[in-house]
């Protein structure tokens, strides 16, 4: 025990004093959060919209008013042939373009009824799937304003890609996220990157440092245990990460207005499991490389993998089965899920067990890796 | 055990794949003295230290250090040597005293204990004023002397010093065979690894190792009329060159 503490202590002393990597603890993660919860949004805003008015009437002006007025369109330009328009949109400067043909007042007033032709960007086919959302409840709010003007209620006039009014209306009420901010949602998985990243960077590159200046051969030449060399290097690590998660919440709840449904008690009785994973997993890797090189290339792949399918940018549901197997193997995934759970949905101990002891015994598996693999005797 | 020999030698062997790093070494250390383990770069000196230290697992042969077992009890023997490798190996971003502390703490001393060493050794070493500067800032000289004094803080019974003086001044290298002479009158084994040749002559027995084998294995003075050479700089170029 007392030799851990000497480890402990020359640690600590170490970390602080290393003015390269101060910052990277406390600054980076902080620019982090508030530049990537502001900037990685699923929201599609800002839609380069463009029209080709062939009425020109007070309907079709109307209409277009119509599109000005929402938050999700900006409208560029008014092309005057369709022409122009597709070689706008080859180029990248439209992304929707609506045409408005011939007759349109006309034709609604008379045959209340009418088309329209809609051409869109879908390179991005889930933002071309928002976008035709968007443009749909445009239209069809026009459309119930036009059955009123004509004074025919009677009658449905149906136009655009709907076809008909609906008669039915539906409310929807959206749990857990009532306002459907995207922050919301994405800030307690960023936080997870943040207290995953750097914990495994630190820890892995640490004890290989070790290994090339050379203390660590002087390390194995004393009596000291494995164990107590282990604990006494990863729990500095296991402290900066719950510094970490606490500089993050901290933020989250100061910038963002980030809810905090759940218990924080639970959130850290959870963390420090899931630190263990990362700090073995840390340790396994610096075990197997020579130099803080390898240590980062190897910890970068396999962080990257973890991020992309861990559901915090995709959803986990739409990745083809085997992927989804394969998650079951990403510790990122079970702590987004428990952030999530808890931060937003207030889940309890129960909700999150599964999580929990998934955790636990990755926690147990993976610093058994490490254990057995750190040799003091080569 | 009834041999005064600390460490004693059988046969010892490591090879790595098909290359014979060590080969079948043998030779014995009496307690107290000054043994050199000599060789040319590449000779194999570092390898035999290193499953003498216990870091490093033989292929094959027997060995004993302070009377414990290389295979079997290799925690035994790191409670009883002291080692200073080759690299500097103490912390360059702590202080001189954090480090005496630390290596005193691993060791098990007590904080009284520590406390009292570390005044010891700066007086002796004559570091006191800089005891709060960062260890990365001293001249290399000062660093050996200090990581050799922090070698023998937990008094090991041996002391392993792999090549302590290179790339220092004759005048610091003429303060460390000192250091190591005090160190032997205390009764401390110095197991020593050099290819300063004039410093074989200051050991009370040298070793020669040369492709993994010992070729040759005396007292400076008999090495000399064995091999009819003035100095044991001759001794080494007769033997080196086959």
């Amino acid at each position: 025990m007392k030799t851990i503490r000497y480890i402990i202590q020359k640690e600590f002393k170490q970390i602080f004093r290393n003015k390269g990597m101060l910052p990277i603890i406390f600054v980076l993660p902080l620019l982090q959060l508030v530049i990537l919860s502001n900037a990685a949004t699923f929201e599609i805003k800002n839609i380069k919209f463009s029209y080709i008015d062939n009425d020109n009437t007070s309907f079709s002006r109307a209409l277009i008013d119509k599109f000005e007025a929402s938050t999700y369109f900006n409208v560029v330009s008014n092309f005057p042939s369709e022409k122009i328009a597709s070689s706008a949109m080859l180029k990248g400067d439209v992304d929707v373009i609506l045409e408005i043909p011939n007759n349109f007042e006309r034709d609604l007033v008379k045959d209340k009824k009418t088309n329209l032709s809609v051409i869109i960007n879908a390179i991005d086919g889930a933002t071309a799937g928002v976008e035709n959302v968007y443009i749909n409840q445009i239209v069809q709010g026009f459309n119930k304003n036009a059955l009123v003007e004509l004074m025919q209620p009677s009658v449905p006039i149906a136009i655009g890609i709907t076809n008909k009014p609906k008669s039915i209306s539906s409310i929807t009420s959206f749990w857990y996220n009532e306002t459907l901010n995207y922050k919301t949602f994405m800030v307690p998985g960023i936080l997870v990157l943040l207290v995953t990243m750097i914990t495994l960077f630190l820890a892995g590159m640490n004890i290989v440092r070790e290994k090339e200046i050379g203390t660590l051969e002087q390390i194995n030449v004393t009596p000291i245990k494995k164990h107590q060399f282990i604990i006494g290097k990863l729990f500095p690590f296991w402290i900066i990460g719950f510094g970490l998660l606490t500089i993050g919440l901290i933020i989250s709840k100061v910038i963002f207005d980030t809810p905090i449904v759940g218990s924080l008690g639970l959130i850290y009785f959870y963390t420090a499991f899931y630190l263990l994973v990362i700090l073995g997993m840390g340790l396994f890797i610096s075990n197997f490389t020579d130099t803080q090189q390898q240590a980062m290339f190897i910890a970068w792949f396999f962080v990257v993998i973890f991020i992309l399918m861990s559901g915090l940018f995709t959803p986990i549901e739409s990745m083809p089965m085997w992927a989804q197997y394969l998650t079951e193997f990403n510790p990122i995934k079970y702590f987004v899920e428990v952030m999530r759970m808890v931060m937003l949905k207030g889940a309890d101990f129960t909700d999150i067990l599964p999580q929990l002891l998934k955790t636990l015994g990755y926690a147990i598996i993976m610093n058994g890796l490490a254990v057995w693999s750190y040799k003091k005797t080569s | 055990m009834v041999s005064n020999n600390i460490i004693q030698v059988e046969n010892l062997t490591k090879a790595f794949g098909d290359f014979t790093a060590v080969n079948a070494i043998s030779f014995e250390v009496k307690k107290g003295e000054i043994f050199g383990f000599l060789g040319a770069n590449g000779a194999g000196k570092t390898t035999a230290m290193k499953m003498l230290i216990g870091i490093s697992r033989p292929t094959s042969g027997k060995a004993t250090v302070a009377g414990f077992d290389v295979y079997k009890n290799p925690d035994a023997i790191k409670k009883n040597i002291g080692y200073m490798s080759q690299k500097f190996a103490l912390y360059d971003d702590l202080t001189v005293k954090e480090n005496i502390t630390f290596y005193g703490g691993i060791y098990g001393l007590s904080r009284k204990q520590i406390k009292e060493k570390t005044n010891q050794l700066l007086e002796e070493l004559g570091l006191q004023k800089i005891v709060g500067e960062l260890v990365g800032s001293l001249p290399l000289g000062w660093k050996q002397k200090l990581s050799f004094s922090v070698a023998l803080l937990h008094e090991p019974k041996i002391v392993f010093l792999d090549e302590p003086t290179g790339g220092v001044d004759p005048i610091t290298r003429r303060q460390f065979w000192e250091m190591i002479y005090k160190t032997a009158h205390n009764g401390t084994t110095i197991f020593v690894t050099t290819h300063y040749m004039d410093e074989a002559e200051y050991c009370d027995r040298v070793s020669i190792m040369v492709d993994g084998k010992i070729e040759a294995l005396d007292t400076p003075k008999k090495l000399k009329e064995q091999f009819k050479a003035k100095t044991m700089n001759d001794v080494f170029l007769k033997l080196a060159r086959g």
